[in-house]
């Protein structure tokens, strides 16, 4: 074995093959049967994609990185379930490229954060963390409400979501544009089709409180808004009960 | 760079060619984006280049090489620009303890703010500090084990300044709000590819030139630092995989999704770890640290075990970073068993380390360069037995989301990687400048007890916080209810925070001191008499390799 | 290539391999390394038995002990919830009255409606209740959709303008941006809305008292004293949701309020929202 070892060490080319193939095991066994697994990511039939302001307020938690400090992942831990909610589930985050599960937690997870408060107590809160909690850490994030949202080009956005893997519709990148300007202004024309594509419980509020403006506030809060709400966790996990059951049908045959 | 051939001087000149018209165009297709600064950036860093190339190449100035000689005038640019990384990313990573302690301090402005200046300080002490010093010394050890010269002239500073170029355009964009978000991956795809690039040019000057060694068997930092460049390769290329929204936009969606992104990005992320900031970094352990204590590596039969160890163990560890999350529970398990068998060849690497320092015990009391690299080694040994530790699913319960993992972090970052590159720098800027030895040992003396003090300081502060925090969020009372709402762990935080600060900022003074050491030792280099080793020479001088592959 | 020499420190013999002054010692691999590695491979393998590990294909080792993580912290939620079985069945049974003069259960109060009042609700009402510009008070005795226990109870269940079908809805028109008055109108209007309460009148506020009857009277009363059952505001107290200066009750006048406070019915259980109900009742108690 040593003399083996011997042998190798005076070869550079067979010395890089070999770290190759001993450091790529792990990855693969690991990370591929992840794509073959089905039970890996649950069936949720209702999930629904990020509206383009959805989107465009996700890009926004991304840029300012949100994540690091504020997870979105409730563990199977108890007390996790009861601060924060169910547990998450791995199908709330298929859409998610890339997820923002997070790994620190200096403020409180943000998984089942969407509705639980109002609009403007988001808007009030990320303009002045401390005028609401005078416990916070959080940095000020006044300037989104002072910034216009960039949407011009969320149909590439869109576009591109559709390459990795999500259903974007053509209509949807489409409108992607007339989307994003709709959703934070119910009196405009667009809320219909708005409503069409994405489905009748879409938020549609003038999320900063301002309709005449679509800012970045608009689009990070109806993120925000949004977070736990793609789909109903209960069906989900009802339906994975069905397929458990014995049924009609057996996936041993394929 | 005013002693290439004529060849070398049109590849540099191409080279820089190249990259200011990529830089032109990618500037042009993203005139409308943050990515037009970047191309800019970008053209102009190559234009700057094509004229100090240009400019040599035209003089009469120009003095042939020599080629007897090793080429070490990138790994002096990569010390000096690694320890500039140091300071700055240091004092950016102190900026931001202290918001936490102040958090008004973000000036209303968005690149002020915690989440824009993190990655700056991660990237920037990682890849700015880390990876320079890598790159440095792997040029270093590579040539003086191997007894030749590098492979290439030119290579050596596509490498070096392309790799900057990388680090500059990362930490530049997370201020302007470019970001993937992946941990320690967050520069987004033309930065990827820039540094995929680079990386490429880099393995095949680092396998060209071992490929002229005068000793038949590779010695083990080499091994190491083989490791380092072809894993991370591997890491890099997997972890990045995007689709941009055009070539006109910085940002990109990363190809995985959820679960499976999940476990790429901390397959990735662990192995960041594993192969940038401990392979490489044992890499220079196993030469620097035998070269100053003057003793041989104890057990050359304990290095087999112990790199193989980490080369396999390491890349399974990863899913260690989501229990109890919607990761598959076959995975967490997978990953945790790994991650405790990986215990094993880790402590053997501190182990072999110590046990090298043997009969040189006098010397460390001493020496604090060498007092430097002993505490590395204690650091790292206990750094992975933490983090085999932390793998364990119920104390992960605890310690994960909580300032636990950043304390984890900050004992491998400070007291492993960072001592050691200290002393392997120690070692060596006087030897490469030709001194007799540092322009100051007490300022040595200085920089080590501020650095260790300040990682002590910060290391304490941050076990308290976090298991403070993991304790508080898991609290019922009798009555069976939950007995700390969140924010009264934040309220609980803040008396550790400040230390953490504090220790940080120690250490932030310890590296302006080791900068300003280095600088005045370069500065006496300059005007003193060169007292050049006469020995240290290539054997094999620029010839190919005599030796290629040895018969058996 | 050198020859294998001994080192006189250790008495190991080198390799014989020499890279620039660099040598090794050959010692042997120290038998507690094997050892280790052989007993950590161990415990690797009983858990590899024990507990879902290795994959295969389109499955993966179930692990005798056939372990889920989603069963378990569902079994450890039933175990705390069991604990708190009795408290939280004297909570759903008893009666507003009866429990708060129940030491035992406002003990239980204190500390579960407690936590849950500052994971929930402190955000808006800040920690002691005392509210925020936007966010009403809690301690102040003034209630917008009534402060009987029957009241808030059914504020937490369905919310105040939200998307629950029993929603309470009440809006505060845009005067200004609907066009429905001038900005002189509107600012007469506040400086006598702002006298109801300050009880300064001026000149400008007394004209205002007839535009007050015909927009105003109609939710927040005659007198001004507001009208719970659509959760119009008293404007003849000194408490303000969006401040009391002239300036403030201008803003309010021109863009109008719709204040949102969320529907917790299907966050929060029904016993859950009943401690806070005491909860927060107690904290204005003082």
């Amino acid at each position: 074995m040593l003399n083996k070892h011997a042998k190798l060490e005076r070869s550079a080319i067979g010395f890089v093959l070999a770290i190759m193939v001993v450091a790529s095991i792990g990855g693969l066994v690991e990370i591929a049967p992840l794509f073959t697994i089905d039970e890996t990511v649950e069936d949720a039939p209702d999930m629904r994609t990020y509206t383009p302001l959805e989107l465009a307020g996700r890009n926004i938690y991304i840029r300012e990185g949100c994540y690091a400090c504020h997870s979105q992942m409730v563990r199977t831990l108890q007390d996790d379930v009861e601060r924060f909610g169910h547990y998450s589930l791995a199908v709330e985050s298929q859409y998610d490229h890339p997820m923002l599960w997070g790994s620190k937690r200096t403020g409180p997870d943000l998984a089942r954060v969407g509705e639980k408060y109002s609009d403007a107590w988001h808007v009030a809160h990320l303009e002045d963390p401390r005028a609401l909690v005078p416990e916070s850490v959080m940095p000020a994030y006044a300037w989104l409400s002072r910034n216009w949202l960039e949407h011009e080009d969320m149909g590439l956005h869109l576009a591109a979501l559709r390459k990795v893997g999500v259903p974007y519709s053509d209509a949807m990148i489409e409108n992607a544009m007339a989307d994003a300007k709709a959703q934070a202004n119910p009196d405009s024309d667009g809320t219909d089709g708005l409503r069409e594509r994405y489905g009748d419980a879409t938020n549609i509020r003038v999320f900063d409180g301002n309709s005449d403006r679509l800012t970045e506030m608009d689009a990070l809060v109806a993120y925000l808004q949004i977070l736990g709400q793609l789909t109903d966790i209960e069906a989900v996990k009802q339906s994975a009960l069905d397929q458990t059951e014995p049924g009609p049908t057996d996936q041993g045959e394929m | 760079m005013r002693h290439f051939s004529d060849r070398d001087y049109s590849r540099a000149f191409f080279a820089s060619a190249v990259l200011v018209v990529a830089g032109a165009a990618l500037g042009l297709a993203g005139h409308n984006d943050v990515l037009g600064i970047h191309g800019l950036i970008m053209a102009l860093f190559g234009l700057y280049f094509l004229f100090r190339v240009g400019g040599a190449w035209f003089s009469d100035a120009s003095q042939p090489i020599d080629p007897t000689r090793y080429y070490d005038e990138p790994i002096k640019a990569g010390i000096v620009i690694s320890m500039l990384w140091l300071v700055v990313a240091t004092f950016v990573g102190d900026w931001v303890a202290w918001l936490l302690v102040f958090p008004e301090a973000t000036f209303d402005a968005g690149w002020a703010s915690f989440g824009r200046l993190r990655p700056v300080h991660t990237s920037g002490v990682i890849f700015g500090f880390g990876g320079n010093a890598l790159i440095a010394t792997s040029f270093h050890v590579l040539q003086r084990t191997s007894r030749a010269r590098l492979a290439d002239n030119v290579s050596p500073w596509v490498v070096i300044l392309g790799y900057n170029l990388f680090c500059i355009i990362a930490a530049s964009g997370y201020l302007m709000g470019v970001t993937a978000s992946k941990e320690y991956a967050e520069p987004e795809w033309y930065a990827d590819i820039l540094l995929t690039i680079v990386w490429v040019v880099y393995f095949i000057l680092y396998l060209r030139t071992l490929q002229r060694r005068r000793e038949p068997h590779i010695y083990v930092a080499n091994w190491y630092f083989m490791a380092f460049i072809l894993v991370v390769a591997i890491l890099h290329i997997v972890n990045n995989l995007a689709v941009p929204v055009s070539f006109g936009h910085a940002k990109s969606y990363s190809l995985f999704s959820g679960v499976q992104d999940a476990m790429t990005q901390w397959w990735y992320g662990h192995n960041a770890v594993a192969f940038f900031l401990t392979a490489g970094f044992l890499g220079m352990l196993y030469y620097y640290l035998p070269v100053r204590a003057q003793r041989p590596i104890f057990s050359y039969r304990m290095s087999i075990i112990s790199f193989w160890g980490i080369t396999f163990l390491y890349m399974w560890a990863g899913s260690h970073h989501l229990h109890y999350t919607a990761l598959p529970l076959w995975v967490q398990n997978l990953g945790m068993s790994f991650s405790l068998i990986l215990l094993v060849p880790s402590w053997a690497s501190a182990g072999n380390a110590l046990l090298t320092l043997n009969g040189a015990w006098h010397r460390v009391r001493d020496d604090a360069t060498l007092r430097f690299m002993m505490v590395a080694a204690v650091f790292y040994g206990l750094s992975t037995f933490e983090g085999s530790f932390l793998a364990i699913r119920p104390v992960n319960a605890l310690s994960h989301y909580t300032d636990w993992t950043v304390g984890h972090v900050h004992s491998g970052a400070l007291g492993w990687v960072a001592m050691i590159t200290f002393g392997s720098f120690y070692t060596l800027v006087p030897k490469l400048w030709n001194r007799p030895a540092m322009y100051s040992a007490r300022l040595v003396e200085v920089h080590f007890w501020l650095a260790l003090a300040g990682t002590i300081i910060y290391v304490f502060a941050m076990w308290n916080s976090g298991i403070i925090q993991g304790l508080m969020w898991r609290a019922y009372n009798q009555d069976g209810v939950l007995e700390y709402s969140f924010i009264e762990s934040v309220v609980a935080m803040k008396p550790y925070y400040l230390a953490r600060a504090v220790g940080g900022f120690l250490f932030f003074a310890g590296g302006v001191v080791g900068l300003y050491n280095i600088w005045m030792t370069i500065k006496q280099a300059r005007s003193d008499t060169a007292l050049q080793d006469d020995d240290d020479r290539p054997l094999v001088q620029g010839a190919p390799s005599q030796v290629t592959h040895p018969a058996e | 290539m050198s020859v294998p020499t001994r080192d006189p420190h250790s008495g190991h013999e080198t390799t014989g391999h020499e890279w620039n002054g660099i040598t090794e010692l050959n010692t042997p691999v120290p038998k507690v390394a094997w050892g280790a590695y052989f007993v950590f491979t161990i415990a690797a393998v009983i858990l590899w038995v024990l507990y879902p590990t290795w994959p295969l294909g389109e499955t993966y080792t179930e692990g005798v002990l056939g372990a889920d993580q989603r069963d378990s912290v569902e079994q450890q939620l039933t175990l705390v919830q069991d604990i708190r079985e009795g408290q939280e069945a004297v909570i759903a049974a008893g009666s507003f009255a009866a429990l708060q003069s129940d030491t035992s259960a406002m003990d239980y109060v204190h500390t579960a409606g407690a936590r849950l009042y500052a994971d929930n609700c402190a955000m808006c009402h800040g920690s002691g209740g005392e509210g925020a510009k936007g966010f009403p008070s809690l301690v102040d005795d003034q209630w917008l959709w009534g402060g009987t226990p029957d009241d808030i109870m059914e504020t937490l269940r369905v919310g105040i303008n939200t998307e629950h079908p029993e929603t309470r809805v009440s809006e505060m028109l845009a005067f200004g941006r609907l066009g429905i008055l001038s900005y002189e109108e509107r600012r007469d209007l506040a400086n006598y809305v702002h006298s109801l309460s300050s009880g300064e009148s001026s000149v400008t506020a007394a004209k205002a008292g007839v535009m007050f009857e015909t927009q105003c009277s109609a939710c927040h009363g005659q007198d001004g004293k507001g009208v719970q059952a659509v959760g119009a505001p008293n404007l003849t107290d000194p408490f303000w949701i969006y401040g009391g200066s002239v300036g403030d009750i201008q803003l309010t006048l021109r863009d109008g309020r719709q204040g949102v406070m969320p529907n917790w019915n299907e966050r929060l259980s029904e016993t859950e929202r009943k401690l806070l109900t005491l909860y927060i009742l107690d904290l204005g108690a003082d």
